[in-house]
């Protein structure tokens, strides 16, 4: 374990940022947290996470796939797929780096999706203990500690000083890029630290949100539950919960014509939206009910079982902090999950 | 790592387009070199896209025996489908596949007697198994094709049911059509009432494609005749994009109809919401 003194971490962003491109959250002019490249004078927020998840350096919101020129009747298909180049995403939050093995797990299986894999490949990911979790924070429902962040490189923040642990390969690189602005440390002060957020876990509102009714397997008990249709009534079908949450991975592929060629790309869509599914001869979810349904029966059912028992959502609170509506991930859990989320 | 990507299609050209019924023409594609684009098993699709217009996926009607192109029975419906059928001779699209589930041709269908049951352009996709079947005659049973369409001129593939899947020994082919029309001495009246009027025997495995009306009351005639759910099989159609069940839209449960599917078999459709 290496550390260094708060007042010094400017110049470790700077020394990263002379080596490769740097990601950290930055608040922006309205006071919440962005994810910004870094530039002298940014400094590292103190929110406890960014509007936007981070999900986005590895699966961007729109992405080129190729590229065809086309000529009477023939076609060109370009690849356009470039070497991407190394990045650096710093203060990542232990749900968001859980995000990430979410995704890995739908764009690395295969047949592996090669724009994905070549943002993974380039990205070391710093994660960021949470000191201050917040009350729509429920990670630890789906088993992820805020004081434990994985990713390449886990790092903590005390009052006075910043302590980094590699937990790769990719992270042992960076270690090693910052050694000379850091020393070498034991993890005491980092122990105290993980206690202490640990101890406001456990006071938490959400701290005992049960997923016992949940997971692969449940779809005959759960998909004909009667409270569908009252936790949908409401649901605008706006689909901000699928563009905030980090593990929402659904995607639209799309032609472009540029007046030159015609560029393939795709881009984040919303399994709330009535044309998701809708094909020339009808739609199999018609209703916001059926929509709605799908999309926390996937991240608690489907996704666990097919991907042995891991859920499909990490307890961000994005989505409770964004629904116009108020409806969320948790209100589902409590109400379908009958008296153990009481 | 490997620069192939699943998403990124190859060319193919229209070497043939047959006029099969007003609203169904079937297209067969090579590559520019004029090879198959690649191999696939009966029931698997392919993703056709036209640069600029969009990218659906079609089942291959071809059998995989084929070995000099692939065919693609399509309906006029959407944007896609209504370019195809502008298309010429010689124009190039682009494709990529094979993808999905094929039919268990070569163990649970073997040495059955089969019954393939089709609505419309539900055909395509079972041609593909049928031609296969044929051309290894000797590993299957008797084999009984029940086909419908709204009239004569909607019967895809017609001039090969007739010349060649007719006169095939141990195949008997049973033609329907909605309404009585002028010129057709065959049978009329719906396929689901049809299939319960020829009353098959259980020792079959059937298959069913059409519309989903036609599906559902074909397996309650086939239930009534005392099928069991292990023993029909079908193939399903939903929205998708990528073919790999990453798009996250062709899910019905915890199955991808892209990757897991098309090809089901009841009762593991049974398992399964009714969401498609």
């Amino acid at each position: 374990m290496r550390k260094c003194s708060l007042s010094a971490i400017n110049s470790i962003f700077e020394e990263i940022a002379k080596n490769t491109m740097l990601f950290l959250p930055v608040d922006n002019k309205d006071g919440k947290a962005e994810y910004k490249k870094w530039q002298e004078g940014f400094l590292l927020s103190e929110k406890l996470n960014t509007v936007k998840s981070p999900k986005e350096f590895l699966f961007p919101q729109t992405e080129n796939l190729m590229e065809f020129k086309t000529s009477g009747k023939n076609i060109e298909i370009i690849d356009t797929r470039t070497a991407k180049e190394d990045f650096v995403v710093f203060g990542v939050r232990a749900c968001d780096a859980k995000a990430f093995d979410i995704l890995d797990k739908v764009f690395l299986t295969e047949p592996r999706d090669s724009y994905y894999a070549s943002c993974r490949e380039h990205g070391t990911i710093i994660t960021l203990a949470c000191n201050k979790p917040s009350e729509t924070c429920f990670c630890s429902a789906f088993g992820i500690d805020p004081a434990n962040p994985m990713g390449d490189v886990s790092a903590w923040k005390t009052e006075n000083e910043m302590f980094f642990e590699a937990n790769t390969e990719k992270g042992e690189k960076f270690i090693e890029l910052i050694k000379n602005l850091t020393e070498k440390t034991d993890n005491k002060e980092v122990k105290k630290q993980k206690e202490k957020i640990s101890n406001i876990m456990k006071k938490l509102p959400l701290a005992n949100l049960s997923t016992e009714k949940f997971g692969g397997g449940k779809t005959k008990e759960l998909f004909d539950a009667p409270e569908w249709a009252e936790l949908s009534s409401t649901c605008l079908g706006c689909g901000t919960c699928t563009f905030v949450c980090p593990t929402c991975q659904c995607y639209d592929i799309k032609d472009f014509n540029t007046g030159k060629g015609v560029i393939r790309f795709r881009c984040w869509d919303s399994c709330m939206y009535s044309n998701f599914t809708l094909m020339a001869h009808g739609n199999n979810r018609n209703s916001q009910k059926e929509r709605f349904r799908q999309r926390f029966m996937h991240k608690l059912v489907y996704f666990p079982e097919n991907n042995d028992g891991t859920f499909g959502c990490v307890g961000c609170g994005r989505c409770l902090s964004r629904c116009p509506i108020s409806m969320n991930i948790v209100k589902v859990m409590k109400k379908l999950g009958g008296k153990t989320n009481d | 790592m490997t620069n192939v990507d699943t998403l990124i299609p190859k060319v193919g050209v229209i070497t043939d387009v047959r006029i099969d019924t007003p609203d169904i023409k079937t297209f067969r594609v090579v590559t520019p070199d004029g090879k198959k684009a690649f191999d696939h098993r009966p029931g698997q699709c392919a993703m056709l896209s036209i640069p600029g217009v969009g990218e659906a996926m079609f089942s291959i009607t071809s059998s995989p025996t084929n070995t000099e192109y692939m065919e693609f029975s399509i309906k006029k419906c959407g944007c896609v489908t209504e370019w195809l059928h502008s298309a010429e001779v010689g124009q190039q699209i682009t494709i990529r596949g094979p993808y999905g589930k094929p039919f268990p041709v070569d163990d649970e269908f073997a040495g059955k007697n089969l019954l393939f049951i089709a609505g419309g352009v539900g055909l395509a996709p079972l041609r593909s198994v049928i031609n296969y079947c044929r051309h290894y005659r000797d590993r299957y049973g008797k084999i009984d094709i029940v086909y419908g369409s709204r009239s004569k001129d909607d019967l895809l593939d017609y001039k090969e049911i007739i010349d060649e899947w007719a006169t095939d020994e141990g195949i008997n082919v049973h033609l329907t059509i909605d309404n009585a029309q002028e010129g057709w001495d065959g049978h009329v009246g719906f396929v689901p009432n049809y299939v319960k009027e020829l009353g098959f025997d259980t020792d079959k495995t059937a298959v069913l494609c059409g519309p989903p009306i036609m599906i559902k009351f074909t397996l309650d005639g086939l239930y009534a005749l005392g099928f069991e759910k292990t023993q029909i099989y079908t193939t399903l159609e939903l929205r998708m994009k990528c073919g790999v069940g990453k798009c996250g839209r062709c899910n019905v449960g915890a199955k991808y109809v892209c990757k897991d599917g098309p090809v089901f078999r009841f009762d593991e459709l049974n398992e399964l919401p009714t969401e498609y």
